[in-house]
């Protein structure tokens, strides 16, 4: 089903469809526009559901299997909802070599989350990222975006339960 | 806007400049910017406000001053006091102090090798200028580069300028700018495109993200020169999707340069139209390789391809395209305003003018640094990075990253030129360099960078794909005590394939950090394997010392 132009049925009424639109928009919804387009629907709703890479494909022409190629192949996409917190942990060489594999796996043992999941109890997204830039603040993590620099394996698992345990208290 | 409009421009912004006794710079750059450094900022503006200092005093959020780890740091101008580890409760104090002497508990000393060690050209402006602001670019020379070419110079005459100055890419490879563009210069096509390439994907790198926070209209000025000097009417900047403020402070760039119609068409009231659009990357490190980055512009998965045709011929869409790094770009300012012979005269024979290095890791200055190039790695690390903290050894420096290697302690005396750092068997890279000390084993530091490579690699080729998940397999296996000299053997044959074998350059360079560390460090490997004699390794070696 090939819409034209200006035949675009947005996926729900939900008003973050208009948002997106206007990203393809802006690109004349050519195929180019393709990652702006994916990253605009991930700024939007969190992450790329079905819905959104079946919606984009049709209103940019590109086949599925391309929208879907590349919003795996790049590893800023998130296919998955996130957990209600999330913790990214910097593994970027400075990061790495002070100390950041130790952190994450005391976090993996305290949550029982793989990096890239979420924890069974849908309260934490474990992620890692190759560098955030902050290597002056080494070893960093980012917690649910903000910034915390200079952790040690303890004072990183005290921030990471606070952010945790902040809804419950 | 004409010339005559343009230095008016600039001195009102320097009168308004001069209106004010002090300047107090908050660093409001990622690092700084994370430890909450625009708050820093509101609370001076606030302190100042409440003192009724305001008309001689402004507060100024400014580009990354480069000592990070110290961060947040705030500058007061004239007084030269640099202030570190700031935090909004401290507005009051350094308020106070102004005009009188600082306040030691916070100062930071300004007299250290790490300031005056340094030539700074793609930094100059870097914790000067404001980069939201246009004007303060313009105050402090900007686009009248621009203007001069575009008025005074023939793009032939760009073009040898650059050749003369001898700038080589700033991308890792240290291919001359000047040959690449006068490639795409003479290369036929309807259109042609400029590429930026700011996507920085090395681990522990942060140069173009400083550049490009710090001081956006000089990559804005770098690119509009090359395309005219290439004859492109369209640019691109490709940058992170993991960097939102240098995102965010370039569209503001874009948005400001087009209004005073330094982009856009007839630029200077001259025939020459340029305009540029961002592309944001969305975490692929092979999307910094040229052909895999224009596969991601034009918004497909960032598989490389095979060349030639290089895409000096054959680049974005077909057409000829000239990619060059950031920092590379942010060069082309200065040497069209100083001269080519200026900068030729900064360096060494064969690598002219200087580098941005991210340094990190061991050592106690942590932080964004640019040096003439030819200056000693000791010099670096012991001289600009005060040495190794908590009183351990130094053990080697990583240059290059993924595609980089191991420098031992022998060689921290050769020069940091392109081709020295390449026969000790590392490479230039982007600029990142990280020391480590006696504590890291470098069997893990081989496995980290494999593993990154590993996960990294686009799949396309073979040799990568495959070539690196064995030999980080290899490494793991070693790394927990569990290799033997067969595996090792298999490691080293491996090494050797992939490098030979590989479609682009990710994977033609991921053994690097495996063979350099073998290369220095083998001793390291050998006592983790299982079947490891060290007797026989002893008689093996001197064995080896009489043949030779």
């Amino acid at each position: 089903m090939l819409l034209r132009r200006g035949e675009i049925t947005f996926p729900s009424d939900d008003k973050r469809w208009r948002i997106v639109n206007a990203t393809m928009r802006r690109h004349g919804y050519r195929s180019d526009g393709l990652i702006e387009t994916l990253h605009s629907v991930q700024e939007a709703f969190g992450f790329l559901d079905g819905d959104a890479l079946h919606f984009v494909s049709q209103s940019l022409r590109v086949p599925l299997s391309r929208a879907y190629g590349v919003a795996t192949f790049y590893h800023f996409f998130n296919l998955k909802p996130q957990g209600e917190h999330t913790c990214v942990v910097c593994t970027g060489t400075a990061c790495y070599i002070k100390g950041a594999a130790e952190i994450i796996e005391r976090i993996e043992d305290a949550y029982r989350v793989q990096p890239g999941h979420t924890s069974p109890d849908g309260k934490l997204s474990l992620m890692t990222a190759r560098c955030v830039g902050a290597c002056g603040l080494a070893p960093v993590a980012v917690l649910d975006g903000e910034v915390a620099g200079r952790l040690e394996t303890e004072s990183a698992l005290v921030r990471v339960k606070e952010l945790v345990d902040h809804d419950a208290g | 806007m004409t010339l005559d409009e343009l230095i008016p421009f600039a001195e009102s912004e320097l009168e308004e400049r001069e209106q004010y006794e002090h300047e107090i710079h908050v660093c409001v750059s990622s690092s700084c910017h994370s430890s909450n450094s625009e708050a820093i900022k509101d609370a001076i503006q606030a302190e100042i406000d409440a003192k009724g200092m305001s008309k001689t005093c402004r507060v100024k959020g400014v580009g990354c001053m480069g000592i990070c780890a110290a961060g947040p740091m705030v500058a007061v101008d004239p007084d030269g006091v640099l202030y570190e580890q700031i935090t909004p409760d401290h507005a009051a104090d350094i308020v106070a102090t102004i005009d009188k002497s600082p306040d030691e508990r916070l100062s930071h000393p300004t007299d250290t090798p790490f300031f005056n060690r340094q030539f700074k050209i793609v930094l100059e402006n870097a914790g000067k200028i404001d980069p939201n602001s246009i004007q303060d670019y313009i105050a402090a020379d900007g686009y009248t580069a621009l203007y001069k070419v575009l008025n005074e110079v023939m793009p032939k005459g760009v073009i040898s300028r650059m050749m003369r100055s001898g700038l080589r890419g700033r991308g890792g490879a240290g291919y001359p700018a000047g040959l690449k563009w006068s490639t795409v210069a003479k290369a036929k096509g309807e259109r042609k495109f400029v590429i930026c390439n700011g996507d920085e994907g090395d681990p522990g790198a942060f140069m173009d993200r400083s550049i490009m926070e710090a001081d956006p209209h000089r990559i804005l000025e770098g690119m509009a020169i090359a395309a005219y000097a290439v004859g492109a009417d369209q640019g691109y900047i490709y940058v992170r999707a993991e960097y939102p403020l240098a995102i965010k402070r370039l569209k503001n760039a874009i948005r400001q340069a087009k209004k005073l119609g330094f982009l856009g068409d007839n630029i200077f009231d001259t025939p020459f139209s340029f305009n540029v659009d961002i592309r944001l990357g969305a975490g692929a490190f092979v999307c910094g390789e040229e052909t895999a980055l224009i596969a991601s512009v034009e918004g497909g998965r960032g598989n490389p391809r095979p060349r030639p045709p290089y895409p000096a011929a054959y680049g974005l869409w077909g057409y000829p395209t000239l990619i060059n790094n950031a920092e590379t770009l942010a060069n082309v300012p200065s040497i069209m305003r100083h001269g080519a012979g200026w900068f030729s005269a900064i360096g060494t024979e064969g690598s002219k003018g200087t580098k941005v290095f991210a340094l990190s890791g061991r050592v106690k200055n942590i932080g964004l640094i640019e040096v003439p190039m030819g200056i000693t790695l000791r010099e670096i690390i012991f001289d600009i990075g005060g040495g190794i903290p908590d009183g351990k050894k130094f053990k080697a420096v990583q240059t290059g990253g993924p595609s980089g290697g191991c420098i031992p302690e022998e060689y921290l005396d050769m020069p940091v030129e392109y081709e020295s750092l390449k026969e000790l068997g590392s490479i230039m890279g982007s600029g990142g360099m990280i020391v480590m000390d006696e504590t890291s084993s470098m069997v893990d530091v081989a496995k980290y960078f494999m593993e990154f490579s590993m996960s990294e690699s686009c799949g396309k080729c073979i040799p990568c794909r495959v070539g690196t998940r064995q030999m980080h397999d290899l490494l793991d296996r070693i790394s927990k005590g569990m290799g033997t000299t067969h595996d090792l053997h298999q490691l080293e044959e491996l090494c050797d394939m992939v490098q030979a074998t590989s479609l682009c350059g990710l994977g033609q360079s991921a053994p690097n950090p495996v063979v350099s560390t073998l290369r220095y460090f083998r001793h390291e490997y050998l006592e983790l394997l299982t079947d490891y004699d060290p007797d026989a390794a002893v008689a093996a070696d001197e064995t080896s010392e009489v043949t030779q």
